[in-house]
């Protein structure tokens, strides 16, 4: 049986342009086919821009790589029309247990805020994230949406111009040419757009490498998340057991910095270790297996003119925390609909420069914690590797040690405090809306608020008038009037109103809050409005 | 916002210093270091507040 990674979902075929004498120029051309890219490329389309995708290989990732997926990207993928197949094929989980040593110090219930339609984790193979991703696309395509995915179309050479960028591609049949107004580099950690640009990417190398061996067995273990600090089976170093769909089973083992690669990763000694963990009697298949080491970097800018970095290519973090891709989905979030914008000739080119301040705000959080996990998994020196075993022992005991035990902060998504689109905050309502902030969902009847919001400017009004459409300088903002007396479960009120009697919320088309009030103000609102277009 | 009280607070100098030494007889460097670790985040939880906590954090580096 074929490996969905091993099958090609967008063989090489011969394109137009390679016959062509005249370079054709498109409008937008996604690099990369990866979670970032395609995603990017999905959202494009549905908003009937011409979108071009190419990528150097035709399959998936090649093995389960990303595992996690947290519940803002679900929630991204609604709005896209792929989160209903991520969630039916994924696994929920919200248990974890820590290990110190030869014991089990405690488990924790991630128990998730009740009032939210997606959980607050997933555990899903990104070759089947992107698989989805790709159905996603072709259902658009075949819809008659502008996009189209070149499998075995390498970039080969750039030329960055003012209002365009030229391209070279490679294929199996040679090279061609093509030019585009906008370029979305979406080509992963080793970006080969940045490389040729000559952009930096600086950070902080951490000296670890892991071990991932995905195994495929029929074992009793309940769906929870295990970590292992300091086991008998792997000394001094950790280890993670965590499930994926199809009785897959993420194993990772720490090794620390000076090891044999080729040693590690040959399946007698992934055996041994496999057999030493989980006992000797386990019978299981490797689906796949890899070393990984991990670096902590991002990009001092991610868009240089009409070339724009997402996703990996402009930021990575270690593992921990989950926020490679997770962080990734919100780049392409906030990005789409500022480019929709520029590109439509409703907001000026400078709003783009948003997207640089709120999703470096974000990398810089993601680096952050995925740092401090990283320090607290392998221990930089004595004194630091004294306090975490302290912490460890603590924790079996009493309560309060818990909160500092880091073995990953799972991803949440940022809030663009202080970004240049946010309205100074004019209600005093609850700190999770705030201007800057992702709207938090909350059930409204038979569905939930999210649904109702799109990915168009919202007025959302609660308990307060407000005309039901406004048109502010070629931006269109719809109304959706909601009241406390539909919020049978008051986590409207409690997310949304807090003590206020009334709020009117301005929100963006990527489900942030760009302003609120306790009423409605047609000259501040519209000034709001200019405001989170990059128009003030 | 309180501050981090720098002047002396125990109720018996002498009774604690001799607490705190007992607590480690018979401890190796190792065990030593360990406890010594276990009982700053301890006494740093019942503190709670990480302004103090810097406070204190500042006042042992200074006087080094
Ligand atoms: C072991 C491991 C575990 C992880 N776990 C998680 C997790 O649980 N949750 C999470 O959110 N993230 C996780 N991540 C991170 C996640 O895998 C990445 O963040 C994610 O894949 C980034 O997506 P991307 O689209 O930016 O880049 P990539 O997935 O790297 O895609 C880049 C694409 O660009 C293409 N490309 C490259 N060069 C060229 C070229 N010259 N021309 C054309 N195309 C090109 C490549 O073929 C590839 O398809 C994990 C990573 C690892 C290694």
């Amino acid at each position: 049986m074929n490996k969905i990674f091993e099958t090609p979902l967008y063989p090489y075929r011969r394109a137009p342009e390679q016959d062509e004498e005249r370079i054709m120029r498109h409008k937008v051309v996604v690099v990369g086919a990866g979670p970032i890219g395609l995603a990017a490329a999905i959202d494009l389309a549905r908003n009937d821009i011409p979108v071009l995708v190419i990528d150097d290989n035709d399959k998936v990732s090649f093995g389960s790589r990303a595992i996690c997926f947290a519940k803002r990207p679900l929630e991204i993928l609604d709005r896209l029309g792929a989160g209903d197949a991520m969630v039916e094929k994924g696994v929920e989980w919200e248990l974890g247990r820590v290990f110190f040593g030869e014991r089990e110090v405690y488990r924790f219930n991630l128990l998730p805020e009740a009032g939210h339609k997606r959980p607050a984790f997933i555990n899903l193979q990104q070759y089947y994230f992107e698989e989805f991703l790709v159905r996603r696309l072709r259902e658009l395509e075949a819809e008659g949406r502008p996009v189209e995915i070149r499998g075995r179309n390498k970039l080969a050479a750039i030329g960055a111009h003012e209002d365009h960028v030229t391209l070279e591609i490679d294929t199996p049949e040679g090279p061609y040419n093509l030019e585009t107004e906008w370029l979305i580099a979406a080509d992963g950690a080793g970006s080969p757009t940045r490389r040729m640009m000559g952009l930096d990417f600086v950070g902080k190398v951490f000296e670890d490498n892991f071990l991932i061996a995905d195994v495929i067995m029929q074992a009793d273990f309940p769906t929870e998340r295990w970590f292992w600090f300091d086991p008998p089976f792997n000394r001094g170093q950790s280890a993670l057991l965590h499930k994926q769909p199809d009785n897959v089973w993420r194993i990772d083992f720490q090794l620390g910095w000076d090891i044999d690669r080729e040693h590690e990763l040959k399946p007698e000694n992934i055996d041994r270790r496999l057999r030493a963990m989980l006992g000797e009697d386990i019978r299981y298949e490797l689906e796949w297996s890899s070393i990984y080491t991990f670096q902590c970097r991002r990009m001092e800018t991610f868009r240089k003119g009409r070339v724009i970095f997402a996703g990996d290519s402009a930021h990575q973090v270690s593992p921990f925390g989950a926020r490679g891709a997770n962080s990734g989905l919100q780049d392409t979030d906030n990005l789409v609909w500022k480019l929709r914008l520029v590109i439509e000739g409703n907001a000026p080119e400078s709003l783009l420069d948003s997207y640089d301040f709120e999703r470096i705000l974000a990398a810089d959080e993601n680096i952050l914690n995925s740092t401090r996990s990283t320090d607290f998994i392998t221990p930089k020196s004595e004194i630091s590797r004294i306090l975490r075993d302290a912490v460890l022992d603590l924790s079996a005991e009493h309560e309060f040690a818990r909160p500092l035990v880091n073995s990953g902060r799972l991803s949440v998504p940022a809030v663009y405090d202080g970004s240049p689109l946010n309205t100074a905050d004019a209600l005093d309502g609850p700190a999770i809306s705030r201007p800057g902030a992702p709207c938090p969902d909350a059930p409204l009847g038979e569905g939930f608020l999210l649904e109702r919001l799109g990915d168009r400017f919202i007025l959302l009004t609660i308990d307060a008038d407000a005309p039901d459409e406004i048109e502010e300088d070629g931006i269109t903002v719809t109304r959706l009037a909601l009241s406390v007396r539909d919020d049978t479960t008051g986590a409207l009120k409690r997310r949304y109103l807090g003590d206020e009697p009334s709020a009117v919320y301005l929100i963006r088309p990527d489900q942030h809050v760009a302003a609120r009030r306790p009423s409605w103000n047609e000259n501040l609102f519209r000034a709001a409005i200019r405001r989170a277009t990059g128009k003030e | 916002m309180t501050d981090l009280i720098l002047t002396p607070n125990l109720d018996n100098a002498d009774d604690f210093y001799a607490t705190l030494l007992a607590a480690h007889e018979g401890l190796t460097k190792k065990e030593s270091d360990a406890l010594h670790a276990r009982l700053i985040l301890i006494l740093a939880n019942h503190i709670g507040d990480n302004k103090l906590l810097e406070q204190a954090i500042e006042a042992a580096r200074k006087a080094g």
